[in-house]
Formats: structure tokens, sequence, C-alpha cells
């Protein structure tokens, strides 16, 4: 009793700001934990894994240091890492600009007035709800996402005959229309409730000046969703790095108790995957960024 | 009147190109229902293209057997459910000191929540999996479970974001007034906070659930071994279908043929496919809500 009553006396001498951070700390509490404990720790942790050798023994694993050895075998004896890490960056790096020309393209039809865009709307969000890796896959050895051949074009052709990193964009586009399409769900609804957003009295103001819809698109719509860019670049990009799909993924995984090398190896490629995915991230950043005039 | 043309036929040109990309849309979905209709006959058959020639239900019973439906349904529904809803709560409350308090170091840790999401998993997935191994929760739930409980389950910092969003953006007076009449700090969480959010809670629950019901890479490797959720089953399925029925067993009806597989990932599809038809309103204009455009 005589305590409770020492403590009272001891929170009444606190100011409002000391009472209002104490409070604040104790709904975050959980959060601070469980960065502390799922995210600081094995980051730090896997960094020194990277550079250990690792044996597991019946008391537990045991570390060794072995410095960039896991990092430097990657490199030079690895025969899948390469394919793998290329075949995922490819994939990142193409992907992302074509799923956010696409879903702002269809964002700006879905923002005419006609009938039955709600309808439009629930189907492209669809995949959304779908698609896992599994489903992804199975779709993908069943050739259920081919809705067209595109070797049947004499377009296709074209493109080939074209210097290859001129044209292995476009090839790359008539390969993977659907799954681009099907990445795109989120950020279509995202860019359709920003441009829904947009004040029509600007609108209204660069008509009566006599702007084409062209001009308008370019000097209202975009300038006003440009922070919309980026957040969605930022979100399709940590979508599509973590697909279970992905090549790389499935590399990392797969490698993750191999004899000799257990967790180590795995978790070195794992940092040279995410040290790039962050650089493209940050190259995201750096170009669709708010330019302070 | 000729402007009105005009912009008529520019609509009708937009609404064809929406139907041709709603069509990419939902070929993919199109094809596997009629693909898991089709018997052996239907598939090899040329002239059959969309239609089966006859109602065949085959595959989903060979499909459900292989899958053990009865038991991955279960284990997809607790294992989605449960994570969801320690999701929303930890996100809701973190959120809530977030918006509602000001606090030394609130902007380090706000920069160190953003940054949760942008670091790839892969990073923390061989720590984590040494961690859960050291206290034997290998093939249990909780390395699901206890991440969504700390605010570090699947994309919980666009959770708590949200939170964030919706917290932030009503008066601290009605706080105050509530103070005044005696409310406790948590009292006031519950019951003003709390019931101003229930849209935010309703995205929160619905996204975590189809998020951590999809997710396989994380959870394959935690629990896959103990505990197989519909999607993990379909992962495997190849494998697990040649067990059932060996290739020596070689009447053609029993060869593993697409049909059987569309079948399969039909059915792993089917619960979120309802729960989409019964709930799309919330899925589709939660974006709107979450103020992520900015009001």
């Amino acid at each position: 009793m005589k305590n409770s009553k020492k403590e009272k006396s001891f929170v009444s001498k606190l100011t409002i700001h000391q009472k209002s951070a104490i409070r604040g700390y104790m709904f975050l509490l959980p959060w601070i934990i469980g960065f502390i404990v799922f995210t600081a720790f094995p980051f730090f942790y896997s960094i020194y894994l990277s550079m250990s050798r690792v044996t597991i023994t019946p008391t537990g694993i045991v570390t060794q240091w072995n410095g960039f050895n896991n990092y430097w075998d990657i490199f030079t004896k690895d025969v899948d890492f390469l394919p793998a890490l290329t075949d995922s960056i490819v994939f990142v790096g193409l992907s992302t600009p074509l799923i956010i020309v696409a879903s702002l393209l269809i964002a700006l039809m879905l923002n005419k007035q006609f009938k039955g865009r709600t309808v439009f709307r629930a189907i492209y969000f669809l995949p959304v709800i779908i698609m896992s890796g599994p489903v992804l896959s199975e779709l993908l050895a069943n050739k259920a996402v081919n809705i067209i051949q595109p070797t049947k074009f004499a377009i296709y052709e074209f493109f080939r005959s074209l210097p290859l990193n001129l044209g292995a964009p476009i090839l790359y586009l008539f390969d993977k229309i659907i799954i681009i399409l099907w990445f795109s769900g989120v950020q279509i609804l995202i860019f359709l409730a920003g441009i829904q957003k947009i004040d029509k009295a600007l609108y209204e103001a660069a008509q009566i000046d006599g702007a084409s819809s062209w001009v308008i698109f370019w000097k209202i719509t975009l300038p006003q969703i440009r922070p919309l860019i980026l957040v969605n670049a930022i979100y399709t990009i940590v979508d599509l790095a973590t697909f279970p799909t992905n090549a790389i993924n499935v590399e990392i995984s797969s490698k993750m108790f191999q004899t000799g090398r257990v967790y180590s190896y795995s978790a070195a490629m794992s940092w040279i995957y995410s040290l790039i995915i962050l650089a493209i991230l940050g190259v995201a950043f750096l170009i669709l960024r708010e330019r302070k005039n | 009147m000729s402007k009105r043309l005009k912009e008529n036929i520019f609509k009708a040109f937009i609404i064809l190109l929406l139907l041709i990309i709603g069509f990419a849309y939902l070929y993919p979905l199109a094809f596997m229902i009629s693909t898991s209709f089709m018997d052996v006959d239907d598939l090899v058959n040329p002239t059959v293209q969309w239609i089966p020639s006859k109602l065949y239900l085959e595959n989903f019973k060979i499909a459900s057997k292989v899958l053990d439906v009865k038991n991955s349904l279960l284990n997809s529904i607790i294992m989605a459910g449960v994570p969801a809803i320690l999701q929303t709560i930890s996100s809701a409350l973190i959120g809530y000191g977030f918006a509602r308090y000001e606090f030394p170091l609130k902007k380090l840790w706000f920069a160190l929540l953003l940054f949760t999401f942008l670091l790839p998993v892969q990073v923390t997935l061989i720590p984590k999996y040494i961690m859960f191994s050291s206290y034997g929760m290998i093939n249990t739930p909780f390395p699901s479970f206890l991440p969504a409980l700390f605010g570090q389950g699947i994309r919980s910092a666009i959770f708590i974001l949200i939170f964030y969003q919706f917290f932030s953006s009503y008066p601290k007076s009605i706080d105050e007034a509530a103070q005044i009449d005696g409310a406790g700090h948590f009292t006031i969480f519950m019951k003003i906070a709390i019931p101003m959010s229930i849209p935010a809670i309703v995205v929160s629950l619905l996204f975590s659930f189809v998020w951590y019901w999809n997710e396989t890479y994380l959870s394959g490797l935690f629990f896959g071994n103990a505990i197989q959720t519909l999607p993990m089953k379909l992962q495997s399925f190849v494998d697990a279908y040649s067990r059932m029925y060996p290739v020596s067993d070689a009447s053609l009806a029993n060869r593993l043929n697409e049909g059987i597989r569309m079948a399969a990932t039909l059915i792993t599809i089917i619960p979120l496919l309802i729960l989409y038809a019964l709930l799309q309103k919330q899925f589709v204009e939660s974006i709107d809500r979450t103020g992520i455009t900015g009001e």
C-alpha cells in the first residue's frame, strides 16, 4: 500500500512530456522487442554467419571466422548462383518499370466515367488475392499464361533482329505480359485513388486555357501523382524481389543445409542479393524522389 | 455534336482496350477452370479448346485426395487466420503509439519501421531459422505467430502505417475530453480509437489473411514438414501425386495431366475466390481508405 503511494507520487512528479513518452513507449514496446529479436539481431547475425564456417554439433552450432571466403566462392566457384542472380535481377529490373507504366495507363483509363468500371477494377485486383508462388508455378508449368504465342507474330522476329539491348526488353514484355499484369493490381488502385484526388478545378482551368489532354496529362496529372510513382515503384520492387518463384530465392533455400557450409553460404548469397535489391531501391528513389526547385 | 461523337468514340475505344486487358487477366483463370473439367480424351483432342465435352469431375476427386484437402484446408485457415488476428492487434497498438504520443527517438523508430519493409526477407531468414530451431520451434506454428504478435509479420510495416494514418486523423481534443471524464489511456484506445478504425481493422485482417495464406517461402522452411497448408501441398503436388499413383500403374487415366494439376490449383484458390466474391468491395476500396494517397 505504502509502495503504491510512493509510486503514485513518483508518477505525479513527471512532466506531461515524460508521461507521454512513457505511454508512447508502452504502445511501441511490442514492436521494439519484435524489431530487436526478429529483425535487428538476425540482420547482424546473418552478416556474421556469411563470414563464418558453420558446423552443426549435437550441442548446437559452432561458427568459425572465415572472412570473405563464402563470397569469394560464390562468385568464382558456384555455377548456379550468377545465372539465378541475373535472372532475378532482370525480373525485378525490367518488370518494375513495365508494371509502373502499365498500371498508370490502366488507372488513367479506369478514371473515365462509364458503367461497369467497378467490374474492371475488381477483375484487375483479383490476382493480388489469389497469387502465390505455387499457384503461379502451376500456371506457368501448364502454359495457362501463354495467352499469345509471340513467336507466331512477324513483329517478334522484327524485334529479335534488333540489337540485343534494344530488342530484349520488348521481347521480355511479350513473354511476360500476363505476369506483369498480374503483379499490377495494388499499383493500379493506388494510382487510381491518387488521380481521383486531383482537384477538378485544375483540369477546368487548363481546359479553359486551351490545353490538350496530352498536355494536361504531362503538366497536371503526372506531377500530382509523382509521389505515388515512387510508392508504387518501391512496393513493386519489394514485392517482386521476395516472390518465392524468384530464381535466387529458390537457390538460397536449397543451399541452406548444404554439407560443409551449412547456413553460412546461403547467408552470403542472401546478402549479395539483398544489397543489389537495396541498390535498385536506392536508384528508384533517386530517380523518382521529388526535386525541390 | 461532333465533339460529343468524338468523345464517345474515344470512350468506346478505352472500354474496348480495358476489355482486352481484362481478358488477359482472366485468361489464366478461364484456362484453369476449363482444363480442370477435361478428361484425358478432351485434353488431347485438338477440337476441344474451351468447353469440355462432358461434365467430368474425376480431376477434382484425384486432386483433393492428393492435396489431402480436409487437413490442409484446416491448416491453411489456422495458419492464415491466427497470424492475421495477431498482426492486426499488434499493428493497431503500434500504429496508435506512433500516432498519438510524442516521445524521444520517434523519428528513428519510424525510419526503422520503414526499413523493415525494405529489407529483403532473405537476409533475416537463416538467423531466424537458427533461432527458432534452437528453441525447438521449427515445425510448430510459432515461427509464424510470434513475429506477427510483435509487429514483424508479413508486411507488418504496411499495416502499422495504415493504422498510423487512421489514428493521426482525428483531433487530440477527443482524447483530452475522455481523460477529463476519467478514462485511462488504454480505455481511450479501446473505446475511442478502435471503433474509429474499423475500416483499417478490416483492411488489416483481410490482407494479412490473404498474404499469410499465399506465403510459402518462409513457412515452408519453418513448419512445412509438420503443417502443410494448401499452397504448400500444391507446391509438392507433382511429387505427392507420383507417390500415390506410381508410374508403374500405367493406365493412361492415372498419368498426371494438366487437368488434374489445374483442378488442384483451382482447389487451392477457391477459398480465396469465395472470400473475394463476398468482400470484393472491402478489398478494392481499402486502398482509398488507407490514406496512402494523402488526404
